[in-house]
């Protein structure tokens, strides 16, 4: 069946050829081809990935200038309400104070008047008085020459 | 037939069986161990017959093209023998290619590949590609089809580079009377798988063109639609869509079989000057099978795309 055993070595160096043939025409390029091929995909998700931390990144950073401009708002609002309940305070006060300053005025006033009616009064009286003491006594009485009596008692009323 | 041909002694070997064409004359010694039976015995006589006897150049290129037929000694042209040695090899290599593509995908990632996973993308890719380019139906079949045909045909002309005489004197040894291992140089194989085309092709014309148009576009065709044309119109067509598989099948088939013919010629010149042209020969090769794998699968999809389409 065959033409010799050798044949099976002849085929042998055949298939020996073939496989350096393989080795140095056809390997190398598919090999480098498939390389190439598992860089690229490797070069994609590392690019990828990194993109992805970069977007993570500024999110976070995004998210801390919100947190941050949150809070800058929250203090000033308390600085404003501080503020306008200092300035009503305030306005407060001076109207206390506008309030005492006009009832103290109003009260000398007040005293200025009664003083003045009193004085007023305190004259009135002295003339009735003596009209008075005039008419009881029936004898004129010299106003002049009584004035100072007349002064004096008034002014112990 | 010469009484000295090996391949009836080889008949006389497996157990007496005379269906092929005569008894042989010259291994009374084969014979014997044969009739005496048991495995082992057999398998020693066969292992010295190999190691001692010669054959002529003429046996022994027919030895290199006969398959291994069931039932023995059923007569070549029957239709319904069997080609165990075709079928059990594409059997292997289609378990093999099914299993390699499973490796690659049931490993996968979708980060940075591995080797198996690489090749095997790279592979899908490119078939991928090739159907992108002449098909532009619905991928989700022809997809996988154009692989399956891509990596099977290429594994089938891949054993023709295996030295042609290894595998076969194996399995003679160990008890089978011939083995060819190239499934595309036996013509059953290529032509089972460009009638599957044939099929496909017929299925897709009525897939993209529906009955009636498939049916019109049969009838009134290259000629135009007269009555009298039909009958012209549709022998044409037929003629057209058997010569279809009919090329696919046998330039594949040509193309191996002369390949093989070739390597088992170049076996034939003394051992020590065969790695000359057996090398070259073999460094062609490595064009011509995965160029025949393709132009296999290429034709299969522009055979496809061409019957989808509405013209």
């Amino acid at each position: 069946m065959l033409p010799s055993i050798w044949t099976l070595v002849g085929q042998a160096g055949t298939f020996l050829v073939f496989i350096w043939a393989v080795m140095t025409f056809v390997w190398p390029p598919l090999t480098q081809a498939m390389e190439e091929r598992r860089q690229k995909i490797a070069d994609g998700l590392a690019h990828s990935e990194q993109a992805e931390q970069a977007l993570d990144r500024a999110q976070a950073e995004a998210e801390e200038i919100l947190r941050d401009a949150r809070r800058k708002a929250g203090e000033i609002i308390e600085q404003a309400s501080s503020r306008s309940n200092q300035i009503v305070e305030e306005a407060r006060q001076l109207a206390v104070a506008e309030r005492d300053r006009q009832v103290t005025a109003a009260e000398a006033e007040i005293r200025l008047a009664t003083n003045q009616a009193r004085e007023a009064l305190r004259g009135r009286l002295a003339e009735l008085a003596v009209a008075g003491a005039g008419r009881v006594i029936e004898k004129e009485i010299d106003a002049n020459a009584h004035r100072e009596l007349l002064d004096k008692l008034a002014a112990q009323l | 037939m010469a009484s000295g041909n090996q391949q009836l002694d080889t008949d006389a070997l497996a157990g007496g069986d005379v269906g092929q064409a005569g008894v042989a004359g010259n291994t009374d010694m084969l014979t014997q161990v044969g009739e005496s039976g048991g495995w082992w015995a057999e398998t020693k006589a066969r292992a010295s017959f190999v190691w001692n006897e010669q054959a002529d150049a003429g046996a022994y290129v027919n030895h290199h093209i006969t398959n291994l037929r069931l039932p023995k000694g059923a007569d070549p042209m029957d239709p319904f023998v069997w080609h165990v040695d075709t079928m059990l090899v594409s059997w292997v290599l289609g378990l093999f290619f099914v299993f390699f593509l499973f490796m690659g995908a049931r490993r996968a990632t979708a980060g940075v590949p591995g080797k198996l996973q690489n090749f095997v993308e790279m592979l899908v890719d490119f078939v991928e590609n090739s159907v992108k380019e002449s098909f532009h139906g619905p991928r989700n079949f022809v997809g996988p089809l154009a692989l399956t045909i891509f990596g099977v045909v290429l594994l089938w002309n891949l054993m023709d580079l295996v030295p042609v005489d290894y595998v076969p004197t194996i399995m003679y040894i160990l008890g089978a009377d011939y083995f060819r291992i190239v499934p595309s140089a036996d013509i059953n194989a290529p032509f089972g798988m460009s009638l599957t085309v044939l099929a496909l092709i017929i299925i897709y014309s009525i897939k993209g063109k529906g009955f009636g148009g498939y049916g019109k576009e049969l009838f009134t065709h290259p000629f135009g639609g007269n009555p009298l044309l039909w009958i012209p119109n549709l022998l044409l067509n037929i003629v057209e869509l058997i010569a279809k598989p009919v090329s696919l099948a046998m330039r594949l088939f040509g193309n191996l079989y002369a390949a093989e013919l070739i390597f088992v010629l170049i076996a034939l010149l003394p051992w020590w000057i065969q790695f000359i042209p057996g090398g070259a020969w073999a460094i062609f090769h490595i064009l011509v099978v995965p160029l025949q794998a393709f132009l296999f699968m290429s034709l299969t999809i522009v055979y496809i795309a061409l019957a989808y389409e509405k013209h």
